[in-house]
């Protein structure tokens, strides 16, 4: 169950970012040409990759109580304001993100800047660098924490790793941003799973013992689930009142 | 290479932290206690879910709020 979990939730916030990363190459790719999108896009996911290489071992030296409290405590400030963006979002206190207008922000972008001329396209290549290194990082962080806090790395890794997978394959295909992804709905759950893994493993690395040992992660995610959507529900019944009067 | 460390020094706070420090400075002050009363042999279990639940609502209203006075002021 844990395993399942953990995996669904490295999954999930994999898809998201994936989704955002993959907006930014295929504006720049689809304006300026592939070669240049496709390399910059390469390269940082090399950096990624040798950023998991290195972190993944040498977290799995450190002992694991002090590892919990430390990495718990850290994915769960990251958790929390995750969460509480997705609630302002779903609330109608922000907007929500849309890929559409990001796309076309970055087009128009694309398109203003003038090429260099030469084979190397390096305004293509720095953008689609730092939209996959940016938001990869992302993903790389929740990676590296679940993996450490559970001790399963690998599994963490897989559910990544088919996120990349399956949103790369499908922006191939549709050649367009993904739209009618549910980003806004998957960013809610992701943060949920994120407050939750993090109360859970902070928690114990600080000495709790969780009764239900670690089925009580369970127990977490409803109470999360349940205040967060409370709130949303708070937030519009507020919002709908102030614009009627 | 005093502004370099700068600009990392805000892509870890923005990164890790976010728009609300409070929220951060409150998981950090609840673990803390849970850490204090564990090794007082107090299983205070029940203590970090609550208090995130409590530091999220918390955060939630005071944006909520905001976003009320900056409608009020225009």
């Amino acid at each position: 169950m844990h395993e399942a979990l953990l995996v669904i939730s490295t999954f999930l916030a994999s898809s998201v970012e994936m989704v955002e990363a993959l907006t930014i190459v295929l504006a720049v790719g689809l304006t300026r040409g592939w070669r240049s999108a496709l390399l910059g896009s390469a390269a940082a996911l090399v950096v990624l990759a040798a950023v998991v290489a290195v972190l993944g071992p040498a977290v799995g030296h450190v002992p694991l109580a002090p590892l919990r409290l430390f990495v718990g405590a850290l994915l769960l400030i990251f958790g929390l304001q995750w969460l509480r963006k997705a609630i302002l979002r779903a609330g109608g206190l922000k907007a929500l993100h849309d890929e559409d207008a990001i796309y076309r922000t970055q087009v128009e972008r694309a398109r203003n800047t003038t090429a260099s001329g030469r084979e190397m396209d390096w305004y293509s290549f720095t953008v689609a660098f730092k939209g996959v290194f940016l938001e990869g990082f992302e993903v790389v962080f929740i990676v590296v924490t679940f993996g450490a806090s559970a001790h399963q790395l690998g599994p963490a890794a897989a559910g990544a790793f088919a996120a990349v997978i399956i949103v790369g394959i499908v922006g191939v295909v549709l050649r367009a941003p993904l739209a009618r992804v549910p980003e806004n709905t998957m960013k809610f759950v992701v943060g949920i799973m994120l407050t939750s893994f993090g109360t859970f493993w902070g928690a114990e690395g600080a000495g709790v013992r969780w009764p239900g040992s670690d089925s009580a992660i369970l127990g977490v995610v409803a109470l999360v689930a349940l205040s967060s959507i409370g709130l949303v529900l708070v937030l519009r019944r507020r919002l709908a009142l102030s614009g009627a009067r | 290479m005093r502004r370099a460390l700068r600009s990392f020094a805000h892509f870890w706070y923005d990164f890790v932290v976010g728009d609300d420090w409070r929220m951060a400075a409150a998981a950090v002050v609840i673990l803390a206690v849970t850490w204090f009363a564990a090794h007082h042999g107090l299983n205070l279990w029940w203590l970090v879910p609550l208090a995130v639940v409590a530091t999220v609502t918390g955060s939630v209203l005071f944006a909520l709020r905001s976003s009320g006075e900056r409608r009020g002021d225009r």
